[in-house]
């Protein structure tokens, strides 16, 4: 394993391509940990914006006037703010209202960074998602829906059962966009020192001078990272896909 | 093999642009021909340079950019650079001069032209609550620190004093962690410390350990700008004969260094 690594130092002194990535224990592990906090970051968020989205596109549909309000704002804010800017009003502007203090009183933020950075891009990614799942929604038949009533459901076990089902096929193109945008979106936790993959390349250009080979690292990183979602997601939607149904 | 690739595309992009003037080779004939010299330096590093109440960027470097341009005959003009940016700046082009509290090291020797003399230090300290009660830096072992992004000591303190750093993009992000308990510390040069505990919002705060680290400041050219860099070692050596950086600072209220009682006397 050895000779591999050392196989990066000749490359750096042959070619002048300096991958200390590989060769520079240090920050081969903070690249690595950067890589993985990308990936726990990415698949974290990925689960509960659709989570988001499920339930407020069911918000949407609630009979309560005040419900449907709660999700309309809710989505303008989250839709027509930049996240970069969301990232920054929750960590800095929320998380300096909640503080606790440890024994010697110094202040301790109650939620930390990385939490933040989850709650933020979520709600972000979430608030698209929403809009993504009412597309599917509306697009069911009304009369599948009439149908499912006079076989005696009710309107959760509709939504669960009936319609849900049938809108996720609708609009997974649309949900699967979203998603590798929110994936190309985690790299903006690196403003609030999140360590994820731009925050630890940015580091490791920054001490070791090799800018532009870490760009192309960094670039194909993400390609290979948003191509296996993308192909993920293209598998389900062939497997779950009802011949007849949709498009 | 990719980053060559690149680099040929790239420069078969520029080659295509053949009909359009060549830059010189010599920046400081451009200087003089445009009339003005573009110096990149801080704007969130107070007392060196930061932004007074009209917007403008004044401070120690700031005048000494302005000194640069009075011998120049030129006017001059201040583009703000932070840490992660400013020597890519310098290589661009984008800026003729960088006078930015940049430390002068070898690694960044071999990208960009640092001129000789050095005409400032600084060291690493911390900036922390005195309730914390820092007296060592092996206290910070493990703790939460926070850093700049793209200082150069990061690394170091995180391999050797293994503190577990917390990067930001700017100072007044920094600043706003640290108030806010993201980090027990913020670790930045000593002479930025002095300048902000200025404030009295940082009353409960000290800088309370033994500095590291102690650096000398390059002002730094393109690499290759011979002549400019020239014009500059006289330059600075100048300012350290005149007592010019002793002058400013007393005049930006900086405890006087021994790095600068030092270069006078070498240079008187």
């Amino acid at each position: 394993m050895e000779s591999f690594w050392d196989w990066f130092r000749w490359l750096h002194g042959a070619t002048g391509i300096n991958l200390t990535i590989f060769y520079d224990p240090f920050d081969r592990g903070r690249f690595a940990n950067g890589f993985l906090t990308t990936l726990k970051l990415a698949a974290v968020c990925i689960v509960l914006s659709v989570l988001i989205g499920v339930v407020g596109a069911w918000l949407q549909g609630s009979r309560l006037r005040i419900t449907r309000h709660i999700v309309y704002w809710y989505i303008q804010f989250f839709r027509n703010t930049p996240p970069l800017v969301q990232l920054y009003f929750f960590y800095f502007g929320i998380g300096s209202l909640l503080k606790g203090a440890d024994v010697s009183g110094i202040p301790v933020p109650l939620i930390s960074n990385v939490a933040w950075a989850i709650v933020s891009l979520s709600f972000f990614a979430g608030a698209f998602n929403v809009e993504i799942f009412r597309s599917g929604v509306e697009a069911v038949p009304t009369t599948t829906i009439e149908a499912a009533e006079s076989l005696g459901f009710s309107r959760v076990r509709t939504y669960l059962f009936i319609v849900l089902p049938l809108a996720f096929r609708i609009c997974l193109p649309a949900l699967n966009n979203n998603l590798v945008n929110l994936v190309k979106t985690t790299t903006l936790a690196y403003a609030i020192a999140v360590p994820e993959m731009l925050y630890v390349s940015s580091q490791i250009w920054s001490d070791e001078l090799n800018v532009p080979v870490m760009m192309n690292v960094l670039l194909i990183c993400y390609f290979a990272l948003v191509g296996s979602l993308v192909y993920v997601m293209h598998r389900w939607e062939r497997a779950i896909r009802v011949p007849g149904f949709g498009v | 093999m990719l980053n060559r690739f690149f680099s040929i595309v790239a420069s078969s992009l520029l080659l295509g642009m053949v009909g359009a003037p060549a830059a010189s080779a010599d920046v400081l004939d451009d200087i003089k021909k445009k009339g003005v010299l573009v110096v990149g330096s801080k704007a969130d590093y107070r007392p060196f340079g930061f932004l007074d109440s009209s917007g403008k960027i004044v401070g120690f470097e700031a005048d000494l950019a302005a000194d640069v341009a009075k011998r120049l005959g030129v006017k001059l003009q201040l583009v703000p650079v932070v840490a992660s940016n400013r020597i890519q700046f310098l290589q661009q082009g984008k800026i003729d001069l960088m006078i930015a509290t940049t430390s002068d090291t070898p690694e960044r020797r071999k990208i960009v032209d640092f001129v000789d003399p050095n005409y400032y230090a600084s060291g690493l300290n911390v900036m922390a609550q005195k309730s914390a009660r820092l007296k060592s830096w092996e206290q910070l072992r493990g703790k939460k620190v926070c850093l700049i992004q793209g200082a150069f000591y990061n690394k170091e303190l995180q391999e050797k004093y293994g503190v577990d750093g917390v990067a930001f993009p700017g100072t007044a992000e920094t600043y706003a962690a640290l108030k806010n308990g993201n980090c027990i510390a913020f670790a930045y040069d000593d002479t930025a410390i002095v300048g902000e505990m200025l404030k009295p919002e940082w009353r409960a705060y000290e800088m309370p350990l033994d500095s590291i680290l102690v650096v000398p400041w390059g002002v730094a050219v393109k690499q290759g700008e011979k002549a400019f860099a020239g014009f500059m070692s006289k330059t600075i050596a100048d300012w350290h004969k005149t007592g010019f950086i002793q002058q400013l600072e007393k005049k930006w209220e900086i405890k006087p260094t021994k790095f600068a009682q030092e270069m006078r006397n070498k240079h008187k």
